[in-house]
């Protein structure tokens, strides 16, 4: 087994666990502001990143890290279009608060 | 040599990614004004593309399938089947999309662009057989998708519905990429083979949580109950053009992963998934048809039409056989021509200025007015409830005799039952633009190119299209066997 600075795999489960969930919740219970969801989207997919990378350690396998890396890029490309249409949003509404986020039901 | 022999195998992807970046540059260049020429030669690509698809599908050295990029892509006849439906899907859609822009003097040459580096990622998630090689053809079609709802810049609708398609699709890409990771950590591997080995003796906790994070990212992308609630608003929003997109190709490339991943790494233990994959087929039914009812958008209607014809599909999933993933693949093929034909007949219902026309009621007494296009709509209504002489009817038919002869019985009576709720408002519009009075609201302008795309569908799915069965129903044999050939 892979010496981890003697902390064991298991740790790293949770704390990406914690993470994911408090993403996952940051996008439904945000009343405010859509750069919240922002964040909260990137705050999962870095829970992810942390766990790929834990198990390639734990593993002794090169692969999870590589899908981080992978994850990394997509992640940057995924805010610059999520950035770029709330700008578009933000010109035609004037606003970018969830609550306004309504102008069709459901 | 090995190098050359993957290039070959993956030419489809190669020749429109390099089709793409080209058409970027001349878009770059030549400025708005080589709009039509560009969609020209993004449809000329999409066939040199689809070409090359036949090519390696027909060619007998390859009827196996083979493996390139050292395992992370797979060449066979699942993916060539799923890209070709994938292809005739994309390029219906731009054949129908440059008047609708036009007439807002809204379309740019990034628009076929970004159609083509949506096709791309679609081919390399059907083609892939490594979660890594999945992960990106996926976000490569996604992004792609959540500019192109959000496209109409006119439209405060459009960019709603590309935030909505954004937040909910990074947020199901984030549930999917957990479950990869985990399946990764409690496999050791992330190619389907080596999942498929490493679960060989039966599955642990750990990779079994990992599953079900895969699937419930998978049914948010398929939009799937109980993660379709961004579909209507989604459908509505978005440009009618992008709507027939989405509900077309996307669709198609994310039930055939969610096929793939399902019956290749974790096809050994099909007990791990298969309720999730019945409640899930059997609540998008019940939702989908009870959703539309009340509905007065057109658009939102065939958005709770799609969630319904899902459930339908999942149900040739649930059965986990190879007579199950043939017939959803001879459902996929008959889904996408009805659900093509009747978005192009959406998009051809204008009013007096030129503007769409949406709502329901105005389409009454379409028949009077203009006889031709309600009769179409009118079949593709009829041919979604799944009604005999016409095609639709066949694609619920083989789905359901899959089930049944998996022993599934329940599922397959609860499903026929449950269509029956859906029938009732393919039925009333038919009703509405039959029998009611005339609303004269639409002042519809045929466009060749869209009756064209309008008229191959209906007759697909018209009672003759069933001189087509026995080729369909081989192609997808041969497609799914594909799966279930282990190496």
């Amino acid at each position: 087994m892979t010496n981890l600075g003697g902390i064991a795999i298991e740790h790293f489960i949770v704390v990406s666990a914690i993470l994911f969930v408090l993403g996952v919740l940051g996008i439904f219970l945000n009343r405010k502001n859509v750069i919240i969801i922002l964040m909260a989207i990137e705050l999962i997919l870095l829970a992810v990143n942390i766990q790929l990378v834990a198990f390639s350690a734990f593993l002794n396998d090169l692969t999870g890290q590589v899908f981080a890396m992978f994850v990394l890029t997509v992640a940057a490309a995924e805010a610059a279009i999520g950035l770029a249409i709330l700008v578009i949003y933000f010109r035609g509404r004037g606003t970018i608060a969830v609550d306004d986020v309504n102008r069709m039901k459901g | 040599m090995d190098f050359l022999l993957s290039f070959q195998l993956s030419a489809p992807e190669i020749i429109l990614a390099v089709a793409g970046l080209v058409l970027l540059m001349v878009a770059a260049f030549a400025g708005n004004k080589s709009a039509q020429t560009v969609t020209y030669l993004a449809i000329a690509s999409l066939v040199a593309a689809g070409a090359v698809v036949v090519e390696l599908f027909t060619n007998d050295a390859l009827s196996q399938g083979a493996d390139a990029w050292s395992g992370l892509y797979r060449m066979d006849a699942f993916g060539n089947f799923t890209k070709l439906l994938i292809y005739l899907a994309t390029i219906g859609c731009l054949i129908v999309t440059p008047k609708f822009f036009d007439a807002k003097g809204e379309y740019r040459p990034e628009y076929p662009v970004l159609m083509i580096f949506g096709a791309v990622g679609m081919g390399i998630m059907v083609s892939a057989v490594d979660l890594m090689t999945l992960y990106i053809g996926l976000e490569l079609s996604s992004l792609s998708s959540y500019v192109l709802a959000s496209y109409s810049r006119s439209d405060e609708r459009s960019a709603e519905a590309g935030l909505k398609y954004f937040v909910l699709g990074a947020l199901a890409s984030g549930i999917l990429l957990y479950g990869m990771s985990l399946v990764y950590g409690f496999t050791g591997s992330t190619s389907y083979l080596g999942i498929r080995a490493a679960l060989a003796d039966g599955m642990g906790t750990g990779a079994l949580f990992g599953v079900v994070f895969v699937l419930a990212g998978l049914a948010f992308k398929i939009a799937a109950v109980p993660f379709h609630m961004w579909t209507p608003d989604v459908y509505e929003g978005a440009p009618t053009p992008v709507t027939a997109f989405f509900a077309t190709a996307p669709k198609v490339a994310a039930i055939a992963i969610t096929m793939r991943i399902a019956l290749d790494p974790f096809g050994a233990q099909s007990d791990a998934w298969q309720q999730i994959i019945i409640f899930a087929a059997l609540a998008s039914i019940v939702v989908g048809a009870l959703g539309a009812i009340g509905q007065e958008n057109i658009k939102r209607l065939l958005a709770y039409s799609s969630i319904n014809n899902v459930g339908f599909i999942l149900v040739g999933l649930a059965a986990a056989t190879e007579a199950g993933a043939a017939a959803m693949l001879v459902y996929l093929a008959i889904y996408v021509a009805m659900s093509l034909g009747s978005f192009v007949a959406v998009l051809m219902l204008r009013d007096k200025d030129g503007n769409q026309v949406e709502n329901i009621s105005d389409i009454a007494g379409l028949s009077r007015s203009h006889g031709l296009l309600a009769l179409c709509l009118a079949i593709m209504m009829l041919s979604l409830a799944g009604i005999p002489p016409l095609f639709g009817f066949w694609g619920k038919f083989v789905v359901f005799q899959a089930a049944v002869q998996a022993d599934m019985i329940i599922l397959a009576a609860l499903g026929i039952a449950a269509s029956v709720i859906g029938a009732f408002y393919y039925l009333k519009i038919v009703k509405i633009m039959y029998f009611d009075d005339p609303a004269d609201v639409v002042e519809a302008k045929g466009e060749t190119s869209r009756w064209v795309v309008l008229l191959v569908t209906t007759i697909f799915v018209s009672p003759l299209g069933y001189l087509l069965t026995p080729w369909l129903g081989d192609l997808a044999a041969r497609a799914a066997s594909a799966m279930f050939f282990v190496i």
